[in-house]
């Protein structure tokens, strides 16, 4: 119990300290708040432009929700196929490698002329940051099960759907929620790359939209405002999926249990 | 039935659960692993196979289970129920697959499923009406002691624990040919040596035909009724040895003369077994 204490307090200890350090910084060298705004001023620029701020949030969250979920069935079924079939990994991985290798910036533009409509050029392109990690760890997860109950499955004549469900899908969690946790920052982050990329995307623009504008005003305090907010969403995605991962995996995975205890 | 036989002393003409002929195994790497193997087991023995690491062993007993072929030679189980004029003998292995179980050196669990679901998915996966299956698990669970722990998840039991709720699984379908590989070796002795006399009582209450795998001649003399030593790669059986102690084997056996000129027996044979292996390496050098 105190230890579980601790791993909340030190670091929440931490980033109090440093917002103080901060804030005395700022006030004692007088910096101008466009250069660097006191971490009062972004909060209290947070609660000013709320309701700008909070709408690009949206956007910008759903983006990245759409994409991680597009992320997570098109690369799981994918990593379906590669195990299925020798034939099809070796001849589709390489280009789910160089769909990995290559920046999202260099393709964004050709995404956003090729597809109409601006959110689907956005998912899309956060889809493509965010998929490799699925698409690999799920097919080493799928393919790293247990030989011997392999063995069981086939002395007990188990059908290829029932060694599926019961065996290779089970064995597949613990990976698959691995490659869940880095793409779920992925996503977000392919999200705002996409929206800097796009520039004003319409009537409904993105926190990376307001990030550039914010900028470009040299409004610097909005700037760190929406800087926060992407920041915390980003938490918030990975404390979501490691929420899902201990929900599934705590009765026996050793990297969730090794938490509970 | 074959309660009453054995209890008369095992009959000679009991029929062959296990029959290879001439069976090799190289594997695609070109691993030589079993030279060729003629073997025969009754029903109701307790026959071991005996030999060094990497001799083979588990690649035989694989073969029995016909997880994998042979590269030549045959491996048949009850070959004298074989129909004659029947077609498709694929139902028949099927059939004979249903009667066997297997134990693997490591309890090979599902580490996701509760004891009793693990106990229970041989059932499953031959569509066992899930009432059905439940008396049995609970059945198979209170044989090895365990009937308490159903709802736990392996990583909660001891590793002697998880030991028998794989023999539990094995046993869930009351297969009457048990295949065993090495199934106690990572087990501390005492452990060890509890098992060992347990599966001695279900081998002789079951009325079971085992096939056991082992490296520990100790072991090999406890259980068996009969020991089969193997070689070194490619392994090919150098001799046996027949153990005609009556039922209730217990420590006073394993502390008797009796038990340690078996042992050296076995020792002598293994030895050679090794020594054959050895003397041309030591020439050429």
């Amino acid at each position: 119990m105190k230890g579980i204490r601790l791993v909340y307090v030190a670091p929440a200890l931490v980033g109090v300290l440093f917002l103080l350090m901060w804030e005395l910084l700022v006030r004692a060298f007088d910096t101008p708040f466009y250069i660097v705004p006191s971490p009062v001023l972004v909060a209290r620029t947070l609660v000013h432009d709320a309701p700008l701020l909070f709408g690009s949030l949206l956007v910008t969250l759903r983006i990245t929700g759409l994409a991680l979920l597009l992320a997570v069935v098109l690369g799981v079924t994918l990593a379906f196929l590669f195990v299925q079939s020798r034939a099809v990994e070796v001849s589709l991985f390489p280009y789910a490698i160089l769909l990995q290798v290559t920046p999202i910036v260099a393709i964004a533009p050709l995404i956003i002329i090729w597809v109409k409509d601006a959110l689907a050029a956005l998912v899309i392109c956060a889809t493509i940051v965010a998929i490799f990690p699925i698409i690999s760890s799920t097919t080493l997860g799928l393919r790293s099960v247990d030989a011997d109950l392999a063995a069981l499955f086939r002395l007990y004549g188990a059908s290829r759907w029932e060694t599926l469900t019961r065996l290779r899908i089970p064995s597949a969690l613990p990976y698959f929620f691995t490659g869940l946790r880095v793409s779920g920052g992925l996503a977000l982050i392919g999200a705002v790359v996409a929206e800097f990329v796009a520039g004003t995307g319409g009537t409904a623009s993105g926190l990376a939209y307001q990030i550039l504008q914010a900028g470009l005003q040299l409004n610097i305090p909005r700037l760190f405002a929406a800087l926060l907010l992407i920041t915390l969403a980003g938490v918030a995605i990975f404390t979501m999926v490691s929420a899902l991962a201990r929900l599934s995996l705590r009765h026996w995975h050793e990297s969730e249990v090794a938490l509970e205890q | 039935m074959n309660a009453i036989l054995k209890a008369a002393g095992r009959a000679p003409i009991a029929p062959i659960a296990v029959e290879l002929r001439g069976a090799t195994k190289t594997y695609a790497n070109g691993l030589h692993a079993l030279a060729p193997i003629d073997l025969q087991v009754r029903e109701g023995e307790f026959a071991t196979l005996l030999g060094p690491s990497g001799c083979g062993k588990s690649t035989l007993l694989r073969l029995v289970a016909q997880l994998s072929a042979p590269t030549t030679g045959s491996v048949a189980l009850w070959p004298g129920e074989r129909g004659h004029g029947e077609l498709g003998t694929m139902t028949q292995d099927e059939a004979a697959r249903q009667r066997l179980a297997y134990v693997f050196q490591t309890p090979t669990l599902m580490p996701w499923a509760s004891v009793e679901r693990n106990v229970s998915l041989p059932l499953t996966l031959a569509r066992y009406e899930p009432e059905q299956a439940a008396t049995r698990v609970r059945a198979a669970l209170e044989l090895v002691g365990l009937a308490e722990f159903g709802m736990l998840y392996p990583r909660q039991l001891s590793g002697g624990m998880q030991m028998r709720v794989s023999i539990a699984r094995a046993l869930v379908t009351e297969p009457t040919l048990l295949l065993m590989d090495e199934p106690f070796a990572a087990l501390d002795e005492i452990t060890r040596a509890r098992l060992d006399q347990e599966i001695r009582d279900l081998w002789a209450r079951r009325a079971l035909t085992v096939l056991y795998v082992t490296h520990s001649i100790y072991e090999a003399v406890f259980l068996s009724t009969r020991v089969l030593v193997m070689s070194a790669r490619p392994g090919h059986i150098l001799g046996e040895v027949v153990v005609d102690e009556p039922h209730p084997r217990t420590d006073a056996f394993r502390m008797s003369e009796r038990f340690a000129a078996l042992c050296q027996r076995l020792s002598t044979l293994l030895l050679q077994g090794s020594g054959e292996d050895a003397r041309p390496v030591g020439r050429r050098r």
